[in-house]
Order: C-alpha cells, then structure tokens, then sequence
C-alpha cells in the first residue's frame, strides 16, 4: 500500500445529514443489507467501499429512494434526513431526490443539448425565474462541475458528443444544478480513464464545501484519495464504519483488514 | 400422371444410385471406414445428388420451355384474319388449348381413339357436341383452324412429353455414371456434397430476390402494357375515376389516393394516440403481471385476419355509424353504412397493437441509465417519459409510425367491405370512398381479359401502391435501424 | 410539454423545507403524473374494450350459424310419380328432376301440417312450400337415387327449413319486416310456430355448416363452410412444404455461411421489405407468374398455397434468424473443435437445437397464411360456388376450390342476412383455428423453452 495517500484533512465534526436505522433491503427472496445503522455527516464526503455485491451501491440507492423504481425491492428500517423519515407515506419520493441528488456509474448524459442537460432539473423543480436565470443557473452548475471552460462556447452541442470524463462531469453539474443537499455517487469513475478520474475526484473535494457527498467505490486508494469518513460493507452487513484515515491505518474489524490488505475481495 | 411416375423413377434412380456409391466407395477401402476420406454415406449422397440435380433440372427446364416452344409454333398456325390484336390471340389460344383438353379426356374416357382425336374435322363432326358429352363445355362452335391448331398442340406435346422423359433419364443416368465412376477411397465426397447443400441453401435464399424480381416485373411489364392503352398523364392527374368495360373510362388515380389516404389518416389518427400510450404504460408503469395480461391481449388484435375486421366494419361499425351520424334519427351525415370513417376506424384497432408493440420495443430499448439519470434528479415518471425517453425513442417512433402507414396504405379487406365503392374527391369522412386497393381488386376479380385497359390499370395501380409503400418502408426501416445503433 | 421554467413560487425557498410539506409545485406535478398514467391506462382499456367488441359482435352475430331449423316430417315416395316404370332403373331413376320431387316433398309436407291438425290459411295449399328450403327437393332425391328401395314407402325426412323460418327463431326475422317480404307470409310463421308446438319443428347444431359445401345464392340454409376449409387445408399443406424447408435453408445460409459482402446485403434488405409488401401485391404477382405465364389452373389451392408461401417466407426467415442467433457460439465452436465441418456444426448442432423456436415461427407464419384473404382474391378463389369436395389428392391440388377467409368474403358480398350470419359463423371456425395453432405455439415455445 506504498501508493496509498491518505488525506489529512480536518474533517468538521458537524451535523448529521442522514442518519439510517435498522435499515434492511430485500430483493424479492435475497436478504440484500442487513440491519445497518450509519450516520453520515454533513459536508463531509463518506465513502462505501466493499467487494463487488456487497450491498454498498444497494444502500446508496436506498437514501433518495432510487430503489422504489425496481418493482421486487422492499425496504425496512428508518432513514433520517436532516430528522425526517425518507420512507414516510407523507414524503414524494420526487421532492427528496431534488434534495439528494445523484450521479451514476456510467455517464449518461440526456441525449439533448449540455445547456438542456443541465437546464432540466432547474426547469422540472421550477428553480428558475426566467431564461436569465436559468443562464445563470446553468453557469453556475458548469462551473461547480469543472466543466464549464470547456463548453461554454458549444452550449448547443449535445452532450452525448464530449469525452468519458467532460460527460460525468456534465452529470455531476447537472446533479449539482438542481441544489442538492446530498450527492450520491455511484462508482462514478469506473468508466473513466485515470486522467479524467483525477479530474472528477478534484471535483468530488471542492463539492465538500457545499454538499454532503457518498461515493461508493470499488477502489480503496480512491475512497482514501476522496472521502473523510469510510464505511465498509462485506455480505449485506455494514462491517466497520469511522474516519476514513482510522479504517486504513487501524482496522478494528479483522474483515476490513483482509479486505485493505487484500485478501479478500 | 407421367409426369409423376418420371419423377418417382428419377427419385428411385438416386436412391439405387447411392446404395451403390457408398458400397462402391467401402469396396474400394476394403470395408474399412478408416481408411476412407470422408463417412460411407458421403459418397452415397455424393452419387443421389449427381442424379437427382441434373435430372431435375432438365426436367424443370423443359417444362418451363415447352409449352413456351409450342405456345409459338401453334399459335403461327391461326389466321391473322382470326383475331385483331394480341388480347384477342390470347383467347384463341386459350379455346386451342381447351379443346386441346377437351380431346384428352375424350380419349381417356374412350369415347375417341387416338386416331379418331388426330384427325377428326370440323367439317365432319360436331365437336362442340362430342366434348360437352364428356363434360368439357365449350362457348361457342369449333373453328377448324381452332380444332387444327389443338391437335397440333397435343401431338407437339404428346412428342415433347416423350423427349423430356429421354432426356432427364439421359440426365440422371450420365450423372450416375460419372459420379459413380469417381467415387474410390481418396475422394473428398463430404466437400463436394457440401458444397452442392451450401448451393442450395444459396438458392433458397436467392428466393427472396427472385419473389421481389418477380413483383416488380409483372408489375412494369403490365404496366407498360397499360401506359400504350391509356395516357400515362392522364392516369396519374386525372380526377375522375370511371371505368366501364365497353371503353371510354377515364382512369384518373387521384379520386383513388384521396380515398386512400383519407382512410390511413383517420386510421392512424386513432391508432398512434393508443398505441402510443398504450405501450407508454406498458414499458414505464405497468408491473409484471398487467403486462403479462395487458400485452398478449392486444397482441391478439394483431392476430385477428383482415377479413374479420372487415365483417366487423361492414356488419357492425357501420350500422353503428350509422345510428349516430345517419339519416333517420341521426346527425344526417351518412348516406350509407361504408365509409372512409368506418373503415379509418376499424383499421384503426387494428393498427393499435402493430404500433404499441414496435413503441414497446423501442421505447424498452433508451437504455436504463438515461431514466435513472432523469429520476436520480428528482423528475416524475411523466416527465422522464416525456421530456426524456420520449425525445430519446422518437426517430423510432416515427419509424414505427412509418410502417404503420405503410401497412394502412396496402390493407385490403377492410376497405373492400367497409370503404365502399364510389371514387370521390370528397372532405366529408362520412361519404363513401374508395381506394387503390379496392379497385385492384374489383379490376382484376372475375373473369377480364388481362388486355383492356379497365383490367390493365390494376397493375398500374398495384404499381403506385409498390412503389409508395416501398418507400415509406425503406425510410423506416432505415431510421429504426439508425435509431437501433445508436443505442447498441 | 409545457415550460417549467418561469412558475409561480420557488419550490425550495428555504433550504430546509420540510419533506413531509408537499409544495404546490410538487402537487401540480403529480397531478400531471396522475393525468398522464390516466391516459396510458385509457389507452389500454379502449385497445381491450375494442377486443372485446370484436368478440361479442363475432360470438353474437356467429353462434347462431352453428344451429339450424329443421322440419322432420314422413314422406310417402310415391312410386307412380318417381318411377313410373316401376322398374327401378337407376337411368330411369335420374330422369326425375327434382321438380318432380317437389310435389310430392309439399304434399308431405300438408299432410303431416293436417295430421296435427295445424290449419293451412291458405287459398293454394302449396303455398305453404315455402316454410321449407329450396334445397329439400334434391335432398330428397339424392336419398331415393342412393336407394331406390325406398320407393314406395314412407320415409321421415330431416328437411331444412327456408332461411326466414329459420331467422324468426333466430330473432333475424321479425314479422314487421316480412310485410316487405315477398318470399314469406306472417301466416308461414304462424304455421311455423305451429308446428314447434307440434314437434315438427325444431332448431338444432347443425353440423351441416361445419362440414358442408357452399350452397347458391338463395339457399343460406344450405351453406356450409366445409369444402372451403378442406381448399385451405390443401394450401396449408402447400406452404408447410414449401416456405419450412426454403425458409430454413435461406436461413441457414443468411445466419451461418453468407459471407459479408453486397449480395448478402441485397437479400436482407429484400427480405425486410418483403415482410412489409402488401398482402395484394403479392396477389398480383400470383395472377402474373402462376396464371398469365405458367398457365396454372385459376382458383386452384395449389396457386394459392404458392402465392401463400411467397408471402410467408419473410415471416418465417425472419424468426428462424432469430432462433438460429440465441444458439451460443460456443455450440458452434464446441462442435468445430473436435473435427466437424462447418455444414456438420450446423445440421448436428445448432440446428437441432434452435428448431422448436423455428417451428414456433413456422406455426404462427401458416397462421397468418390461413388467415389472408386479398391475395386471394385475385386469383380467382371467389366468386363461384365452392360445392363439391375434392375427389383425390391431386383434385385437392388443382381443381378451383375456395379457402375459408375467402369462403366469408364471398358470404359477405351476398348482402342477405342469412349469409351475414354464415360469414360471422364462418368466422368463429377460422377464429379456432387460429387460437388452435397460436396456442400450439405457445405451448411449444413454453415446452423447449431454454436458457443458455
């Protein structure tokens, strides 16, 4: 683990975003996660790291309720958000996902212009008072998304025409334009050549400033490079859960230490 | 049936013919199978297939010549002063080859010898009279040219049939001798009897060639015909539709296209909406078991033939209609039960499945992740679809919509029974119209000769509708195809 | 689509508004969505409300056709009118026509009305004749000429009655409409209603209309949907043993051995138009190719069956492709790696097992053949009497024969209501059949069905 840069940064100790209780998923039969409790800190990223079918992405989807699109997927348990139970019968599913945004495993870019990428969901949630507005909002959104020197003179463009990596970038400024509370990431760099991964995870610690961030990622060195908190997830059970810098030098379970190590995974 | 008989002996032949090839072919390895190139029943099938292929083929051939050969020759025995033009020869042809019939029986039913048949005369005998008796009714009295011309036709074939069973035996045996000459140990026998299955499945494939080769000619050709007849102009331009048999139509199409494309219009303008979002909510909010049910349910409209739909427009849409928008107690807008709307609606319903499941497709085919973006956002199902899958799946939607036209322009048994059959150019949908089809068919049912213009302008009609839904194919087919690699 | 841009009230004035507050905005947009899945729902309810107008107007309308009205009656076949001779000579025998049948078929007829006592209102007692079909006549002579032994004797008959008897028990006929009737009487009826009481009447499932032959324009009592049926048979048998074999084989060679270039191209490109060619113009082809240049017999089932296959072999090709294609390459290559040929890889393998997904698209091809009509209309199988069966194989192939799809046209185009219900009845036959082979197929997809 020579290559393993751990970042020291101070991590505020603020406010708890979300806090999840008991939480249990069911896939039709299979027992997905399995009585997990977290707390995820404001303006903090948190990464989800684990072998692949573990259930870190599972639960990523839980918090803005990406899961209630698939038919078999039965949640229990309490998921907080800033107090409020997300799975309350009260709560519109539509109304927490423009608080809890989210970015996905591959890029995909709506196949429209990158100013109407960006323009839908300020458009959709009504953020916009008019088209200056709108401009500027789609600017902004640009620029928190490190992309916008680059596309500034082709807004009209379609977005399906950039790279790999200008188009999670697009995604992460679309999530982003929406003003979000909360950004998911689901493995958002794993399609991604190494120069753009540098790019989006420079993004993912300048996002910190204003959002809380969970980035599920198969790459520890990753979740190392990105997140202040870690949370590791082995067979459905959240198995260990602190500072990241914490769970890399000292692991208290001796399943999260195979797994840093590398025997399992 | 000779012609039976020489096919089963041509059958028998290759079957000899390979119970011989693989003995031969064991015989010379000494009974060892090791020892031989290829599996015994490669050099036997080697051997079928040397007889079988030229047998039959000559055997195809010369059907397809002869009566091409004696169509010629007989036909320079009639009198010039016996017919006016082609049209007319065809049906002094077609009384030739009657009688020619007429005289076979009666020499099977052993009411005429051969020689009797060969050289009996007009002048002599009523042969009107000697073949109604043996059940072969003829229209009118034999002309001796007519009856001189039949017997000529049927010794040229009775001649012709024996020199083709000559031949394709002459065929098939010289096929066995040198394939069975070849055959030993060393021969590749599976390569060549591969390469003759992979010629055929050649061929088979090549069929779809030969069926569009065959469509587009039988359309130019009676077309061209149709065009020296009747102005080419005056059949695309014309406006006025009215055939009479006598002479003196005017052919125009345009009457005709209105009442085609009135009747799709309508029929589309009720199946897009439906079958649209019928398979909106099939793709993005059904669950499981609605569409397990929904979806087999109105594919069965799919299923249904064209003629029941058609009853159903003339027997059951209509009088509906006609309660409504009809003259006693109605709004008096309809004359009759046939209409462009009867029909229009009726295709409808049956347009609404082929447009819902090729949606269906497409709309399943914007892949998951473009949704999940949009919700991920916080964005309704509703708006996902319309603002995002939508956009996405339109080329092919409009390929789907495409095709759909395509299928509502060349349909047939609805508008025969619920369209009616007046040509008009007309705006009011409750009239009675008709279309290309129907006329195709009216032109061409019952018993016209193919050389007046009234039956002629049906391939010229069938052409336009060629051509027409041939496009529209190609284009959609053509912007699915994008459309699908896009997503691949 | 209406622009979200500029609406009233910022959904998220203040950061933390509460998720269990739903905004105006958001309720707006719900409401959209409910309207929205509304119309996808309505959309689908009206596709099935159409199904099943379909079905009841078919049921309604076709059920009837399956029962018929008969008059059972004795008839005394009186010797001095039928064979005056006495001799029994079948030449004889046949010179009777059935005009002189007619007679003695309404004498009977008033006689057995008499013997229950049912009063003839009318001046001529022959009128009362017309209760029965036209065609009672020639079943009764058809009876005595197959056994002349029963002259002489009297014999119960199982009669049709006229198509107007028949649609008042049906409820077709109503006395009101008969005033402008000149066939029948409401006196006929009364007659009629008579002798139901009586037991001389009766409506009963007629098998005659399933297994019987066309009858003429005037006699819907008579008419039978089964000659046509046996002329579609003969046509199925002609496409199963032309379009499977073909269609295969093109397959094959498109899926497994065309090589990339224009020629491949050129026949894919023809096989997905011709799937999409309307159904006539292959009619027309038919009428140019099989009867103005080949000079194949007009009407025969032969003719149609090759004009059927033309138009079924895209269908076919088409989903043998696909089965061809979900056979895994690894099947392939396992075969090409302990030896086999190309061609052995193929025949022994992948063949075998893609074939219950071709013959699953073989079935619901023929079933779309079975079930086409206007191709046939042009060459020739309307328009005549559909009367006699077939006598052989080859008859069956070449003698002019209608099919059922067209055998319901023809009734149609007859404008009586007595054929309107026979082209429904005819319907629900073509319908059975059809599910028949859908179901088979299904079935079969069902049976073999496998996951690689």
């Amino acid at each position: 683990m020579n290559d393993m840069r751990i970042v020291r940064k101070d991590v505020d100790m603020n406010d708890t975003k979300i806090s999840a209780k008991g939480v249990q998923v069911f896939y039709g039969d299979t027992h997905a996660i399995k009585d997990v409790d977290v707390e995820i800190k404001d303006k903090t990223v948190t990464a989800f790291i684990g072998p692949s079918g573990c259930g870190k992405s599972t639960f990523l989807r839980c918090l803005n309720r990406m899961n209630d699109t698939i038919d078999v997927c039965r949640v229990e348990g309490k998921i907080l958000l800033d107090g409020e139970d997300i799975y309350d019968k009260r709560v519109d599913p539509v109304q927490l996902r423009a608080k809890v945004g989210m970015v996905f495993q591959r890029p995909n870019p709506f196949p429209k212009s990158i100013y109407d990428n960006i323009a839908y969901g300020p458009r959709i949630h009504g953020l916009a008072k008019n088209k200056a507005d709108l401009d500027d909002i789609v600017e902004k959104a640009l620029r928190r998304g490190a992309i916008w020197d680059e596309v500034k003179d082709r807004l009209d463009a379609p977005g399906t025409g950039l790279s790999g990596g200008q188009q999670q970038r697009l995604c992460i400024a679309r999530a982003v334009a929406t003003e979000p509370e909360v950004l998911l990431m689901d493995e958002p760099c794993s399609a991604l050549d190494p120069i753009a991964t540098l790019q989006v995870e420079e993004l993912i610690d300048e996002l910190r400033e204003n959002f809380s961030v969970v980035i599920v990622t198969h790459s520890m060195q990753q979740a190392a490079r990105v997140s202040q908190k870690t949370a590791f997830f082995h067979l459905g059970n959240l198995v260990e859960y602190g500072d990241t810098e914490q769970i890399f030098t000292n692991p208290q379970d001796e399943r999260t230490e195979s797994y840093i190590t590398g025997r399992i995974g | 049936m000779p012609l039976l008989w020489l096919f089963i002996l041509i059958l028998a032949l290759g079957l000899i013919g390979f119970i011989l090839g693989r003995a031969r072919a064991l015989k010379n390895a000494n009974g060892d199978i090791r020892l031989l190139h290829s599996l015994p029943t490669y050099y036997g099938s080697n051997v079928l297939l040397a007889i079988l292929i030229p047998g039959l083929a000559v055997m195809v051939i010369w059907l397809i010549l002869q009566p091409m050969v004696i169509q010629g020759q007989v036909s320079s025995m009639i009198p010039d002063t016996a017919y006016s033009d082609k049209g007319a020869l065809n049906l002094v042809m077609s009384d030739v080859r009657r009688v020619a019939e007429g005289l076979d029986i009666a020499v099977e039913q052993g009411t005429l010898s051969h020689d009797q048949a060969r050289d009996i005369r007009t002048e002599l005998t009523d042969i009107r009279a000697r073949l109604g008796a043996v059940g072969v009714a003829l229209g009118s009295n034999v002309e001796s040219y007519v009856l001189k011309a039949a017997q000529k036709y049927r010794t040229m074939n009775a001649v012709g049939n024996w020199m083709m069973t000559v031949a394709v035996l002459a065929a098939a045996l010289a096929g066995f001798a040198i394939s069975y000459m070849r055959t030993n140990k060393d021969m590749r026998a599976r390569n060549s009897v591969e390469k003759v299955i992979l010629g055929l499945l050649i061929a088979a494939a090549s069929i779809a060639i030969l069926t569009t080769l065959g469509i587009v000619l039988s359309l130019i050709f009676n077309t061209i015909e149709f065009f020296k007849l009747y102005p080419a102009l005056d059949f695309f331009f014309g406006t006025t539709w009215s055939p009479s048999f006598g002479g003196g139509s005017e052919l125009g199409i345009l009457p005709l296209f209105w009442g085609t494309f009135y009747v799709s219009i309508i029929a589309l303008l009720v199946a897009v909406p439906i079958g649209l979002f019928a398979a909106i909510y099939l793709s993005e909010y059904a669950g499981p078991k609605v569409r397990a049910i929904a979806k087999p349910l109105l594919e069965v409209l799919a299923g249904i033939p064209t003629i029941v739909y058609g009853l159903f427009a003339l027997l059951t849409v209509g009088p509906m209609l006609m309660t409504v928008f009809g003259e006693d107690g109605g709004l008096g807008w309809m004359q009759g039960g046939r209409s462009v709307m009867t029909a229009g609606l009726v295709m409808g319903v049956m347009l609404i499945p082929f447009v819902s499941s090729l949606s269906d497709d497409i709309i399943n085919a914007v892949p998951q992740a473009m949704r999940d973006g949009s919700l991920g956002l916080g964005a309704t199902k509703s708006e996902t679809v319309r603002q995002v899958v939508l956009p996405a799946a339109l080329p092919g939607i409009v390929g789907a919509i495409l095709l759909a036209a395509s299928r509502a322009i060349g349909e047939t048994m609805i508008v025969v029974l619920g369209a009616g059959a007046a040509a008009k150019l007309n705006l009011n949908p409750f009239e009675a119209m008709t279309t290309v089809t129907t006329r195709i068919v009216s032109q061409l049912t019952g018993d016209a000769d193919f050389a007046s213009a009234e039956a002629l302008v049906a391939f010229a009609l069938g052409m336009t509708l060629f051509v027409i839904t041939l496009c529209l194919n190609i284009f959609a087919l053509v912007i699915v195809r994008k459309y699908r690699e896009q997503y691949d | 689509m209406s622009d979200f841009t500029a609406d009233n009230g910022p959904a998220k004035g203040d950061a933390k508004s509460s998720l269990f507050h739903e905004t105006t905005r958001t309720k707006r947009r719900n409401a959209a969505e409910t309207r929205f899945k509304a119309y996808g729902i309505a959309a689908i309810a009206t596709g099935l409300f159409f199904l099943v107008a379909l079905l009841v107007a078919i049921l309604g309308n076709g059920l009837p056709a399956f029962k018929q009205t008969f008059v059972t009656i004795p008839v005394e076949l009186t010797e001095a009118k039928l064979d005056k001779n006495g001799n029994r000579d079948p030449a004889d025998l046949a010179k009777v026509s059935t005009f002189g049948y007619k007679p003695v078929v309404t004498a009977a007829l008033v006689s057995a009305l008499k013997a229950e006592g049912i009063e003839i209102p009318f001046a001529k007692e022959e009128d009362v004749e017309d209760i029965l079909s036209s065609s009672v006549a020639a079943q009764v002579r058809d009876t005595v000429l197959a056994n002349p032994d029963l002259i002489g004797e009297t014999v119960d008959f199982r009669l049709l009655a006229s198509s107007r008897v028949d649609g008042y028990f049906k409820g077709r006929v109503t006395r009101d409409a008969l005033v402008r009737d000149k066939n029948l009487d409401a006196e006929h009826l009364d007659i009629a209603d008579a002798m139901v009481a009586a037991g001389l009447m009766k409506t009963t499932f007629n098998a005659d209309f399933i297994f019987g032959s066309d009858a003429s324009e005037s006699r819907p009592e008579q008419a039978g949907i089964g000659v046509s049926m046996v002329g579609s048979l003969f046509m199925m048998i002609v496409v199963l043993a032309l379009a499977l074999p073909i269609g295969v084989a093109a397959s094959i060679y498109l899926e497994e051995f065309a090589p990339q270039n224009k020629w491949t191209d050129l026949i894919e490109v023809n096989i997905s138009n011709l799937a999409a060619v309307p159904s006539i113009v292959f009619g027309i082809l038919g009428l140019a190719v099989f009867i103005q240049i080949a000079h194949l017999p007009q009407s025969a089932p032969l003719v149609g069956g090759l004009v059927l296959t033309l138009m079924t072999l895209p269908t076919i090709i088409i989903s043998t492709r696909a089965s061809l294609k979900a056979v895994p390459p690894s099947i392939r290559d396992a075969a090409l790696g302990v030896g086999a040929s190309k061609m052995q890889s193929v025949f022994h393998h992948v063949l075998p097992l893609a074939m219950p997904g071709i013959l699953t698209g073989t079935i619901i091809g023929l079933a779309q053949a079975l079930g086409e009509t206007a191709p046939l209309l042009l060459i020739g199988m309307v328009g005549f009497i559909a009367s006699n069966m077939p006598d052989g194989i080859t008859s069956g192939f070449l003698d002019p024969n209608s099919a059922m799809p067209a055998q319901i046209y023809e009734w149609a185009k007859r404008a009586d209501p007595a054929y309107y219900e026979r082209a429904w009845g005819g319907i629900i036959i073509l319908l059975v059949f059809l599910m028949t082979m859908n179901i088979i197929a299904v079935l079969l997809r069902r049976r073999f069905e496998r996951r690689w």
